[in-house]
């Protein structure tokens, strides 16, 4: 496989493919070779990861416990669903 | 917790969910306590994030719980579809996801929910970065406008924010950033061509950094420092 130096440009036009691991390895390796060197592109990478690390946390809520009971009630017919069914 | 009443066999030694009708009808009841024990273990320590996901997804407490519960029951029900039990995450996810786009295009149908085109200032918010608004390249980081930003960012604000954003954008930002699909699988998912999916991603990003840097501006972030009120688009 051949290896590029990409410009800045080209590694912020493609930044979000890479965060979001939409890029193949050789070229994420093309973009890492770059952030390397450049540290006004790695400072834009680095922020860029944070939010999204921010914004991926955002998908965890501690669940209520009326969201616990309603959930155990369904395993509780689950199980008297499966006995009903046996022969 | 949803499993205080139940046993926590670790599962390792039985490393598949018991499929019904095993073997005789001993074993078939065997079979069924080992299932709900199987599935009830690889349930619980992923309740937070089924919630969450379910929240960002419908942003209602209400509607979160009801696509949960109905993405449980439906793993449950085809729990004998699941072939390989380490992807039991991914597919209950998947199960969650389908689960909220049905219950999102059957509200979709009705006129009123149905805005959907980008507007202008979605369109004018997908050059906008907060990056350009805060970066100052000759100062250390920890006296940086952007730490600023980090420490004065709550993730109440920011799941605000999220859930401000109109549906088409906020579902392809939830989908990749939050759950973590290819844009492929979210052009699957929602049934948008690729290119949709990366316009809309861009604009999702665009008015949602915008948005931080509003409420960020307002809790005093950059005050102080030189020139930073001349940057916004």
């Amino acid at each position: 496989m051949s290896t590029r130096e990409l410009g800045c440009e080209e590694v912020i036009e493609r930044l979000f493919d890479y965060l979001d691991r939409e890029l193949d390895a050789q070229q994420a390796e093309d973009i890492e070779r770059h952030l390397a060197r450049c540290r006004d592109c790695f400072s834009r990478t680095e922020f860029e990861r944070r939010l999204r690390a921010m914004v991926e946390a955002s998908g965890t809520v501690k669940a209520p416990p009326r969201l616990h009971r309603r959930i155990r009630h369904l395993l509780d017919q689950f199980d008297s669903d499966e006995t009903d069914a046996l022969p | 917790m949803i499993l205080a009443s139940s046993p926590t066999t670790a599962p390792a030694r039985q490393p598949c969910p018991p499929r019904r009708g095993d073997s005789g009808a001993a074993m078939q009841e065997r079979g069924s306590v080992h299932r709900r024990q199987w599935f009830g273990a690889r349930l619980e320590p992923l309740m937070d994030r089924l919630y969450g996901t379910a929240l960002r997804l419908t942003r209602h407490p209400d509607d979160a719980e009801d696509i949960v519960a109905e993405a449980v029951g439906q793993a449950w029900r085809r729990l004998d579809t699941l072939r390989d039990p380490q992807r039991f995450e991914a597919w209950l996810f998947q199960i969650l996801t389908n689960a909220f786009i049905s219950e999102w295009r059957r509200r979709r149908s009705h006129p009123q929910e149905g805005a959907e085109g980008p507007d202008t200032e979605a369109l004018a918010a997908e050059q906008f970065t907060l990056f350009q608004q805060l970066h100052q390249p000759f100062l250390l980081w920890w006296g940086s406008l952007e730490e600023q930003f980090f420490n004065s960012v709550l993730q109440e604000e920011l799941q605000a924010a999220l859930d401000a954003l109109p549906d088409p954008f906020r579902l392809v930002i939830v989908l990749v950033e939050v759950q973590g699909y290819t844009y492929e699988e979210v052009s699957r998912l929602l049934g948008i061509p690729l290119g949709t999916v990366r316009s809309r991603l861009s604009r999702a990003r665009g008015l949602l950094q915008k948005s931080l840097w509003r409420q960020a501006r307002d809790a005093g972030v950059g005050s102080g420092h030189q020139g930073e009120g001349g940057h916004s688009p």
